[in-house]
């Protein structure tokens, strides 16, 4: 195919058939002001990491829902759970503890190996 | 006839017996398990200042309560009547048998039963006189008594508004306890009137119930339920609240020795964690009790669970670490510091467990996974700072109020300092919020990447507007650098005459922020500042008292509704006299506030920058450069 000039690029389909949901759960669960949240982006916004590096907390919660865990994974350590995001969110939610809650989350299912 | 000895003072010497022996193992296992340092530290104490100071204290706060006497003088006399009452029972009980006994250096249990045993006692002269005072002295306690037994179903009998749950063993101790004077009155009283002999509280309740009951078989059912409560308590006392009687002396003399909590679990942590009572002022102090209506997470909650062994993640992280708990506790437990062990403990590595019923427990030292593991934040650049005198960081927080970091630019540049600001384009967190979150090593990390900033910079002085930031760079940075909250720094401004300022002839009101108050200490300078430049009135939560906005970094629970009712009383309660502004020292309180409260809410650098007469000539260039670069930043 390469020889045709073009590529066949990955998949964009998001498959929530096949994406693990458990993490997302464990957060909706302990922390039902996650489910408030609009994607409006606020707290990428105000971020001290982002200042840094591209880390969006917007971004990190939409994979979270997703279940794309491995991206979020990756991701969520690099927060320094300053805090601005929770003071700016127009819809009052407790996005520390949604980070703080997410490591916990990876560290039990890395514990029980789920 | 003198008898010598009854069967129904078995279960009190049972129980007498076994409490001595738990005591002393304990205070064994407890020696054996602090650091060398603080075995060090107890030994000097032992035979120094601290063993006196210890024994007065011990005397002013384990018996006569002078600290809950202060606060609330109903509960300290309940507290004083139960614990200074039954000591002087037992000190003149044993000093009666001592003197008026057949023999010298009696066994204990003739002195707590002494009338069993010597029931022709007392009955003219001096021997009366004695009865006098232990009647007098039962007598007091038996007032406390009716206190406790009441407050138990009503707590606002002693001003309390809320008080302590209990567990199954902690009710069984507590009926014990209550049953103990009842029946020694009951006890006495019908020997007394069997043999017309007692004082006026023993002697005329015995006189009469002799009249229509048979007093001489009466009584001795009521000597045995006598020393079975005595019994049945000394035995349930170790795994009981009550377990604070014995504990609080080695708490007490700790403490003097000069042992600090620090950020283990150990020896002082359980000591303190078994020295708490349960009395119940932690959870009257707490906001998110009487503001947020949350009652299961108060720092009394949490000694128990940890005593319990419960699963503590869901207290210990519920709380908004303002302080307001420990300055109240009549103990002087460190509750800050034990909630954060608690938190850096996390759930997996609490491994703490009770054995032998509780009676003992077995600690198992986990090592951390996260000690080790690859750096969270290798994508921050290579530290590189400018050097000056005066540094100024003015932290994430300050960064969402614009208006402090502007003050703060506008007063550093008139005072004509050689500074330079730290995180003007946003520079990375202090670390503290991460602590608070348990998180020490992430916050290690950003410490380290801080810390070699301002060593470059080759600073003297650190100034920082959040007060979250000044208790982390004072307390967990290891700098040679001056750290000081920009309210010390305008004050020392003011005392050289480096600013000038005109006085606003506005109404202030000054609320102290946790971070600087209660866990700083820092309560005159920023009240010294606003006194200079406007009228600063006085409020009902001043200094130790002062409230918290409910916007702590510390609550990781807490739903932005009930942060919002604790701002909403904290605002109404400091602006009853109607301020014109209400003045705050962190830019975490003036946002909590002013998304409250129709008064303007401003800092305190704000304030200063209003009223400054801004010199017309800069002194030097340094500060004409910083003053250029904040207008290429505008």
């Amino acid at each position: 195919m390469d020889k045709f000039g073009f590529t066949i690029s990955t998949g964009r389909q998001i498959d929530y058939e096949s994406n693990d949901r458990r993490i997302a759960e464990y957060i909706f669960e302990r922390e039902p002001s996650f489910r408030l949240c609009i994607e409006c982006g606020g707290c990428s916004a105000t971020c001290t990491t982002g200042n840094f590096t591209d880390f969006s907390l917007r971004e990190l919660n939409i994979l979270i829902k997703r279940g794309e865990n491995e991206q979020v994974r990756e991701k969520l350590n690099k927060c320094m759970l300053c805090g601005k995001c929770t003071l700016v969110c127009p819809r009052g939610v407790n996005t520390r503890n949604i980070v703080v809650l997410a490591k916990k989350a990876f560290q039990k299912s890395d514990e029980y190996a789920i | 006839m003198n008898m010598q000895f009854d069967p129904f003072v078995i279960p009190f010497n049972i129980g007498l017996y076994f409490i001595l022996i738990y005591v002393v193992t304990r205070s064994v296992i407890w020696f054996r398990d602090l650091s060398k340092p603080d075995k060090l530290r107890l030994q000097r104490g032992f035979f120094g200042l601290a063993f006196g100071l210890s024994l007065k204290e011990i005397f002013m706060e384990s018996l006569l309560h002078r600290k809950i006497l202060k606060t609330n003088f109903r509960l300290g006399y309940m507290h004083m009547s139960l614990a200074f009452g039954w000591f002087l029972l037992i000190l003149f009980g044993t000093i009666e048998a001592d003197i008026f006994g057949s023999k010298h250096l009696n066994a204990p249990y003739k002195a707590i039963f002494f009338r069993f045993f010597n029931p022709h006692h007392g009955r003219m002269g001096f021997e009366a006189a004695y009865g006098f005072l232990m009647d007098l002295i039962l007598a007091f306690i038996l007032s406390g008594l009716v206190l406790a037994v009441t407050k138990r179903f009503y707590s606002k009998v002693v001003g309390m508004k809320k008080t302590t749950r209990l567990k199954i063993t902690d009710k069984i101790a507590l009926t014990s306890l209550w049953l103990i004077f009842p029946s020694r009155l009951l006890a006495e009283s019908f020997t007394s009137g069997a043999y017309g002999t007692g004082s006026f509280l023993t002697g005329s309740l015995g006189a009469w119930l002799a009249t229509f009951l048979p007093a001489q078989q009466m009584a001795y059912p009521f000597w045995w339920l006598y020393s079975i409560s005595l019994g049945t308590f000394f035995i349930l006392l170790p795994i009981t609240r009550y377990m604070h009687i014995p504990t609080e002396l080695f708490l007490i003399f700790m403490r003097n020795s000069g042992i600090k909590t620090g950020d283990q679990a150990g020896t002082y942590s359980e000591v303190q964690t078994y020295s708490c009572s349960s009395c119940g002022i932690c959870i009257d102090a707490c906001q998110l009790n009487f503001s947020a209506g949350i009652t299961n997470i108060q720092s009394a909650y949490l000694m128990k669970a940890i005593r319990n062994n419960d699963d503590v993640s869901g207290i210990a992280d519920n709380c908004l670490m303002c302080g307001r708990c420990d300055q109240k506790c009549p103990v002087g437990i460190e509750l800050s510091p034990l909630r954060m062990i608690q938190r850096r403990g996390g759930e997996a590595e609490n491994d703490i467990r009770n054995i032998y019923k509780g009676y003992f427990r077995s600690r198992q030292t986990i090592i951390s996974e996260k000690a080790i593991g690859p750096s969270n934040y290798n994508f921050l650049p290579e530290p590189d700072q400018e050097k000056t005198d005066i540094l100024y960081f003015a932290g994430c927080m300050t960064h969402l109020t614009p208006t402090i970091k502007n003050s703060m630019i506008k007063i550093l540049d008139d005072s004509g300092v050689k500074y330079s600001f730290m995180d003007e384009q946003g520079g990375v967190c202090c670390g503290r919020p991460l602590m608070l979150a348990g998180q020490d090593k992430e916050a290690r990390e950003l410490i380290n990447f801080n810390s070699q900033m301002i060593w470059k910079s080759g600073a003297h002085t650190l100034v920082t507007s959040c007060p979250i930031c000044y208790k982390v760079f004072k307390e967990s940075y290891y700098l040679d650098v001056e750290v000081l909250h920009h309210t010390q720094f305008i004050k020392r401004l003011i005392d050289e005459g480096s600013v000038k300022m005109n006085f606003l002839r506005k109404k202030v009101v000054y609320h102290s922020p946790c971070e600087l108050g209660r866990g700083s200490g820092i309560y005159d300078e920023p009240k010294d500042v606003l006194h200079h430049v406007s009228r600063l009135e006085k409020c009902n939560f001043e200094d130790e008292n002062s409230l918290c906005c409910g916007g702590s970094l510390a609550n990781m629970k807490i739903s932005s509704q009930n942060k919002k009712k604790i701002a909403f009383d904290a605002v109404n309660e400091l602006t009853k006299n109607n301020p014109d502004i209400l003045a705050t020292a962190c830019p975490l309180c003036k946002k909590t506030f002013s998304a409250v409260t129709e008064t303007r809410v401003a800092d305190i650098s704000e304030i200063v920058a209003e009223a400054l007469i801004t010199k017309s000539v800069k002194k030097n260039s340094a500060s004409h450069t910083s003053s250029i670069k904040q207008l290429a930043n505008i």
